[in-house]
């Protein structure tokens, strides 16, 4: 399939996205995803030329990476079957430093000869750059872990199911939302395996079976009388699980306002896609929203991505320490604030922690892409900044002996870098439910799910919108709203953080498509949390006409 | 050597093709070489290369097709492959939006690639950072920066009789200048099929200048401006325009192009009338491959002239549905320039703020094409013809086709990205509010 194709037929309602390289592979028989790939002694050896290459070239540290990543995608749009696409992704990324200074390179060629060479020239890359070297490389230390391995803790491997399975329940899905009022609706499952194998050294060989599975629709409802459209998404997360997400179980369902269903553990699609057409043409003439400040109450699925961009990003310390000034930018949450160990950075009842062992959580691994293993670690403690998020190479700036395990690389083609865990709110500890957060608001508005998002490049000024909203007035909701975008500033926002849900409303967002570096990289990464309410925010209408 | 001449790409085509048994069956090969260097701290951060090399073998029995890929061209490979998308399209559920391969295709010229540019070397890469780095080092500035370089090959043939060939090159590179206050920052990119055409010293000295000039800003009201933007400014809503004149979502109701009552906007006037955009693969500053993924030759064709949609792209089959000619998707966009230089669109200014680049641009209505985004590395407040002072970030809400309606003045063209773009003066350009960021 050519990469023009996938493009289109992942355009999901108005806005398509581009997949990267890696997530798009060679395409392969739908069996061939059951073969079991090379062999972990194999590995070992291929492994072992790299090391061994590097040593012998004088390299002072060499790891090398053997990714095998298997994909498989089915797009479909209302009663068509579009494509069913199975890729693998075979190959092997070696870096090394060399003169104090990083190389690397990659090859899918994984044989002796040509990790050989690819070994030669990441070492080469190294010399060549450490001439204008200033700052040679640091790295914490690390245990060597010998031969280890780990599993992302599934219940159905979704390469076990017959993909005639998944095209029936997206097909109904389809069904459902068009009996329901849809004009149109894309639906895609997206399900990933990265068979990824770590060797340094520093004496570890770990091998690690990561499973990841999204499920997501667009459903667009039209007036064209009126020559108006509105489109409702999907209230499904991209989950760290495997296809048993998709069974619907009623016990991971939770229900929100106005007959919403939202989702914890488990999603139901036909569910989602019958509510979502009747919302789209509801949305269609719902009430435009009259600017102001309000209370708003945002819901796990929505405000994960509010998580991500104002407190995930800004604590990267690539970002806080300047590496990348040039693309993602840098961060307000500089070192001397962190330094003071009073840098306010929301109310009292804001604990946001980094966790990169979370159970059904996107970023879930044993280990890092640099052989560390993983952890939990704070981030805001009672609304104080305390910590950052670091890898071996940045650990000795922030006066830690052990890097956090947060290092990351998209595939075996790719260099791996400091990378976003699992950033997550940690819920509020006295019993409280969302029910009861939305009678306590006088004048506010609930928003649920993931819409526009756009941050500045040191992560003060923001806005975001959803996918639905809903007005509430002295403690109860009063209809549907459009044009609905809220702007602040990071620090402000975090300190109008008022009240939060207790645990039993926790859930995960995530996102398939978290990018950094240069050249570009994406992560896959959740944040948890539960319905939470934010005083007095700036409410701008994003209503217009041309 | 990733790298095949169109002579060794035919043979090793025409070889699978020979192992073919079904109705059709279409053959992409590819390869590519490419590498970069990344700085930041004003020191060397990380670099590498990549090399791949593909071929994709889709072979169909009506309106079914499976897909075959393989890295390696022996003859007992490309037999593999072949059988095996053979296999795979036996069992696949028909497309009712297949299309049979086209026939032959008479293509023009390409000139899209240049030998220095795939002769790079990492000793060069390491150069044109180091001339980026020290000028910042000497101004009390720090530079981070990204040079990226690829050569490489793209190959068609099909069971109808279509043969294409196209090979290219492309360097493009960024720099952003921070003072070591903190107080200041700017930014430069520059991008060129040509390495040599590629200064990289020039940008970095230009981004310097920025940083320097953009120091301690000043907070001013947001609100609507006359804005001057750069071609970085407006390159990417532009591009989101442009990307938006898809015939099948616009006949479907869904697009900014869908009129009300139904039907679209195309042969409308939607802009200003001084706005003509068009594409045309044969520029020789922003040159593309005369052909696209699907074989169909690209042509020059205007989208937007005197203000009027002149063109809507249509995929094979929607075309064919329509009872339409296709047209291809663009593969660059080229906006018509004035001869204003930025100098003289400032002098003409009375009140307004000059935008190095807007940043972080994301859709928020698709029915009216809105945006929001930031300024970023180099805000400037214009009054009575000269630059004033810096003035501190804004985030916008705006369309481009508000933004086009609101032209005031065109300025010349530079090379963004593949596109050629002008200088604009925009009036009342919305601004929402203001951003502590530098």
């Amino acid at each position: 399939m050519k990469r023009r194709d996938f493009v289109q037929l992942a355009g999901l309602g108005a806005g398509a996205f581009m997949l990267p390289t890696h997530l798009m592979g060679n395409s392969i028989p739908v069996e061939a995803l059951l073969a079991p790939g090379m062999d972990v002694a194999t590995k070992k050896q291929m492994a072992d030329v790299a090391l061994n290459t590097a040593r012998s070239l004088g390299a002072s540290y060499a790891d090398a990476r053997i990714g095998r990543y298997l994909n498989q995608y089915v797009f479909t749009r209302e009663d068509k079957v579009q494509n069913v696409v199975n890729t693998e992704s075979f190959g092997i990324g070696v870096r090394v430093i060399a003169n104090g200074t990083w190389g690397f390179a990659s090859t899918n060629s994984v044989t002796p000869d040509g990790i050989k060479k690819a070994t030669e020239q990441a070492v080469a890359i190294a010399k060549a750059n450490s001439k204008i070297q200033k700052e040679p490389v640091k790295l914490a230390p690390v245990q060597g872990h010998g031969e280890v391995s780990w599993k992302t803790p599934i219940k159905k491997d979704f390469k076990d199911v017959p993909v005639s399975e998944k095209v029936d329940l997206l097909l109904k899905a389809n069904a459902s939302a068009m009996e329901n009022g849809a004009n149109f609706v894309n639906s895609a499952l997206f399900m990933v395996n990265e068979q990824k194998y770590f060797a340094s050294t520093e004496g570890s060989y770990i091998d690690q079976d990561v499973h990841r599975i999204w499920p997501t629709f667009g459903v667009t409802a039209i007036d064209r009388s009126a020559g108006k459209f509105k489109s409702r998404q999907a209230l499904s997360a991209p989950m760290g699980m495997g296809y048993e997400y998709m069974d619907g179980l009623a016990s991971e369902k939770i229900e929100g306002p106005e007959g919403l269903n939202l989702y914890r553990n488990s999603y139901d699609i036909v569910e989602d896609a019958t509510l979502a057409a009747k919302q789209a043409k509801e949305m269609l003439s719902a009430k435009s929203v009259d600017p102001g400040k309000y209370d708003l109450v945002l819901e796990p699925n929505h405000l994960g991505l509010t998580i991500h961009e104002s407190v995930g990003h800004p604590l990267e310390l690539d970002r806080v320490l300047g590496y990348e000034a040039n693309y993602a930018g840098t961060s307000f949450a500089t070192l001397d604030k962190w330094k003071t160990k009073d840098f306010n950075y929301g109310s009292d009842i804001v604990n946001l922690v980094a966790d990169k062992t979370q159970p059904h959580s996107l970023g879930q691994v044993g280990y890092d892409d640099e052989g560390v293993k993983c952890k939990k670690w704070d981030l805001v403690r009672n609304g104080t900044l305390v910590n950052y998020q670091a890898i071996r190479d940045q650990a000795h700036i922030i006066n830690e002996d052990e890097s956090h395990g947060c290092c990351y690389s998209q595939s075996w083609n790719d260099v791996q870098f400091q990378r976003m865990p699992n950033v997550s709110l940690e819920a509020g500890t006295e019993p409280y439910s969302a029910k009861q957060m939305i009678e306590d608001t006088e004048k506010g508005i609930y928003i649920a799910g993931r819409g526009s998002y756009s941050i500045d490049q040191q992560r003060y000024n923001f806005q975001f919108g959803g996918t639905v909203f809903y007005e509430i007035k002295d403690g109860k909701i009063a209809g549907m709203l459009n044009d609905v975008a809220y702007q602040s500033n990071t620090q402000e926002f975090w300190n109008s953080c008022a009240k939060i849900c207790d645990k039993d409303d926790y859930r995960l967002f995530g996102s398939f498509f978290d990018g950094k570096g240069q050249p570009s990289q994406i992560s896959a990464v959740s944040h948890g949390s539960s319905t939470t309410r934010f005083n007095g925010v700036n409410v701008i209408n994003t209503g217009r006409t041309i | 050597m990733a790298i095949y001449t169109k002579e060794e790409a035919r043979a090793i085509m025409e070889k699978a093709l020979s192992f073919s048994t079904a109705d059709s069956c279409e053959i992409n090969l590819s390869g590519s070489e490419s590498g970069n260097i990344r700085y930041a701290r004003n020191t060397v951060s990380t670099a590498g290369h990549r090399s791949n090399q593909t071929l994709v073998v889709q072979s169909s029995y009506g309106k079914r097709s499976g897909t075959a890929t393989v890295d390696e061209f022996d003859d007992a490979s490309l037999e593999r492959v072949v059988k095996r998308a053979e296999e795979l399209a036996k069992l696949s559920p028909e497309n009712p939006e297949f299309m049979e391969p086209l026939g032959p295709q008479e293509y023009d010229e390409s000139t899209t690639y240049v030998e220095a540019t795939a002769k790079i070397t990492p000793e060069q890469r390491a150069e044109i950072a180091r001339a980026s780095i020290e000028p910042a080092r000497a101004k009390d500035v720090t530079s981070a920066g990204f040079l990226n370089d690829s050569a490489g090959f793209s190959a068609m043939m099909n069971s109808n009789g279509l043969f294409a060939y196209n090979q290219a090159t492309n360097a493009s590179f960024s720099v952003t200048m921070r003072t070591n206050d903190g107080t200041g920052s700017g930014w430069a990119t520059r991008d060129a099929n040509d390495i040599a055409k590629l200064n990289a010293e020039e940008a970095s000295k230009s981004a310097i200048d920025k940083a320097l000039m953009s120091r301690k800003a000043k907070a001013i009201e947001p609100g609507k401006y006359t804005v001057i933007l750069e071609p970085a400014a407006s390159e990417q809503l532009l591009g989101n325009m442009f990307g938006s004149l898809n015939a099948r979502t616009a006949d479907e109701g869904r697009s900014f192009m869908s009129k009300e009552g139904g039907g679209t906007k195309l042969g409308e006037k939607i802009v200003d009338e001084r706005v003509n955009i068009w594409s045309d693969p044969r520029h020789p500053e922003v040159p593309t491959a005369p052909w696209n993924g699907n074989g169909q030759p690209v042509k020059k064709m205007n989208w937007i002239e005197n203000g009027v949609v002149k063109n809507l792209a249509y995929s094979r089959y929607w075309a064919e549905q329509q009872g339409k000619d296709a047209v291809p998707f663009p593969s660059n966009a080229i906006m018509e320039g004035g001869d204003a230089s930025l100098e003289d669109m400032i002098k003409d200014t009375k009140r307004g703020i000059l935008v190095t680049r807007l940043w972080y641009i994301r859709t928020v209505d698709p029915q009216t094409l809105l945006y929001t985004g930031l300024t970023r590395d180099g805000t400037f407040f214009i009054e009575n013809g000269k630059l004033k002072h810096p003035i501190k970030n804004f985030r916008f809400n705006e369309s481009p086709i508000i933004m086009l309606n609101n032209l005031e003045t065109l300025g010349q063209q530079v090379r963004i990205n593949g596109n050629l773009i002008p200088y604009m003066k925009v009036r009342d350009f919305t601004f929402t509010s203001l951003s502590d960021a530098v």
